[in-house]
């Protein structure tokens, strides 16, 4: 399990993390949402290392991680699988090398079962075949998911995931969602998924944070979403009238 | 391991096969223009004519090679490093690769600056043949005065220690030029404004250090 305690951050003058306390479980998708600024980028950047809080304290299992030392850090680190935003993907390399970098960073396996591995990744993410594609070479989506194959290529214990569907189709967003669902269940691994696309919030939403200037608004899973009289996680997530409409219709109001 | 040396090798590439073309022609052009202007200073003087290709081969090897070619690759490599790191940075690579316990400095900016610290000295050594080749192209052929005078000035007064102090120039503005452009691209904050601005940065202090550092050296050197 990853904790984290009474996390207080500012910028300056700006108090962006105002005494959050999460805790985010194994084998479920555990979602920081919230509006533009709310501050989910500087709690998942706090979460995994890099940027320190001014106070409180991230725990991994038994580990406080900002006590760790540098090589403690470090392999923690190669148990993190991370997906930016942007992918990230390294454009000098192409997708077979972007996937085998952990590997060939931290294993002393052979170039064959590196391979291999990066064959399972790619085919775990239905990219198979575009080992030899260049970043620039694929679709948003597409580095999307070269994204996760590497993410998970060392088989992480943690993954994390900054606005998995940003810049998507909403078609192409529930394949990245599920993809990543089922990776986080089939292996067991805490998933922490900072998004504000409300289609992930109720498709794999087990475990929902709402950020609100700063604070924690509101805890729960997907199935909670729709009963909680929590005004601001309904102004939220049913921001728009129709959206409005679809609650009070699924409600039968 | 392997990656480290994979990257240095890479770096190695980048840095000196692709300098190769534009350190020869400054090079050539700094010992035609050599040669020309020194032979137009000592025109009816006592100096014998031969004189010029030991002022040549000298002026090259201890100063001309190793500063003209290393602010050149200040301004090529330089802001290249600080460019690629930068957009590293900017496209969270960098971050990417730290989360997945990588020292990033380890593995982005030493190979650089090993790589650096390999090749340039290389260069700034065929940059230098290729002056005097170029000092002899320019007057020779030009009838300026005779070969033998200029090959004979080349073999004349010849001190080897001229040319390790080459080397130590080359050595110490390779590792300026590298470590302050990766310095400004690795440590870059902001967007493409930034980029630019630390791209020219390393440019700027990376000629300013060379400059004040060849003082220096020659302090040290030659005095």
């Amino acid at each position: 399990m990853i904790r984290a305690v009474n996390i207080i951050k500012s910028f300056g003058q700006q108090e962006v993390l105002k005494d959050v306390s999460c805790s985010f479980e194994p084998g479920k998708n555990n979602l920081i949402i919230g509006r533009s600024g709310a501050g989910k980028t500087v709690l998942l950047k706090i979460l995994i290392g890099l940027i320190e809080p001014n106070a409180g304290k991230v725990w991994y299992d038994d580990q406080d991680f900002f006590s760790l030392s540098k090589d403690q850090m470090r392999s923690l680190r190669m148990k993190i699988g991370m997906l930016f935003q942007g992918s990230a993907l390294f454009d000098f390399m192409n997708v077979e090398q972007n996937i085998r970098f952990p590997l060939d960073m931290f294993t002393n396996m052979t170039l064959g079962e590196k391979n291999k591995r990066v064959d399972f990744c790619l085919e775990r993410v239905s990219l198979t075949g575009n080992n030899s594609k260049f970043p620039s070479e694929l679709s948003g989506g597409m580095q999307k998911r070269v994204g996760i194959a590497r993410a998970i290529a060392l088989n992480p214990k943690y993954l994390f995931c900054d606005e998995p569907n940003s810049g998507l189709d909403p078609k192409t967003s529930i394949v990245i969602d599920q993809l990543i669902s089922d990776i986080t269940k089939e292996n067991n691994i805490i998933t922490v998924i900072n998004t504000h696309d409300m289609n992930s919030v109720m498709e794999i939403g087990d475990n929902i944070f709402l950020l609100y200037e700063g604070k924690l608004a509101w805890n729960g899973s997907k199935h909670e979403v729709l009963q909680s009289d929590n005004e601001i996680l309904q102004g939220f997530i049913f921001a728009s009238p129709f959206l409005q409409r679809l609650r009070d219709k699924a409600l039968n109001k | 391991m392997s990656m480290y040396w994979a990257e240095t090798l890479r770096q190695m590439n980048s840095i000196g096969i692709g300098s190769i073309v534009i350190v020869g022609i400054i090079a050539i052009f700094i010992g035609a223009v050599t040669a020309i202007q020194f032979s137009y200073q000592m025109g009816g003087s006592m100096i014998p004519r031969y004189y010029i290709g030991y002022i040549v081969r000298d002026m090259t090897i201890i100063e001309l090679a190793p500063t003209f070619s290393c602010m050149v690759l200040a301004g090529k490599v330089g802001s290249n490093l600080a460019a690629e790191l930068g957009g590293m940075r900017q496209k969270e690579h960098i971050d990417a690769m730290e989360i997945m316990g990588v020292n990033t400095a380890a593995y982005l900016v030493q190979p650089k600056i090993i790589a650096a610290l390999i090749v340039i000295p290389m260069l700034v050594c065929v940059g230098a043949f290729i002056s005097i080749m170029g000092g002899y192209l320019a007057s020779v052929p030009t009838g300026l005065f005779a070969h033998s005078e200029y090959v004979q000035g080349l073999r004349s007064f010849f001190i080897p220690y001229n040319v390790w102090m080459m080397f130590v120039k080359a050595f110490v503005f390779s590792f300026i030029l590298t470590s302050v452009s990766c310095y400004q691209g690795y440590f870059v904050k902001g967007g493409s404004i930034e980029l630019g601005n630390a791209s020219t940065q390393a440019v700027v202090y990376s000629n300013i250090l060379i400059l004040l550092s060849d003082y220096l050296i020659a302090m040290i050197m030659a005095v």
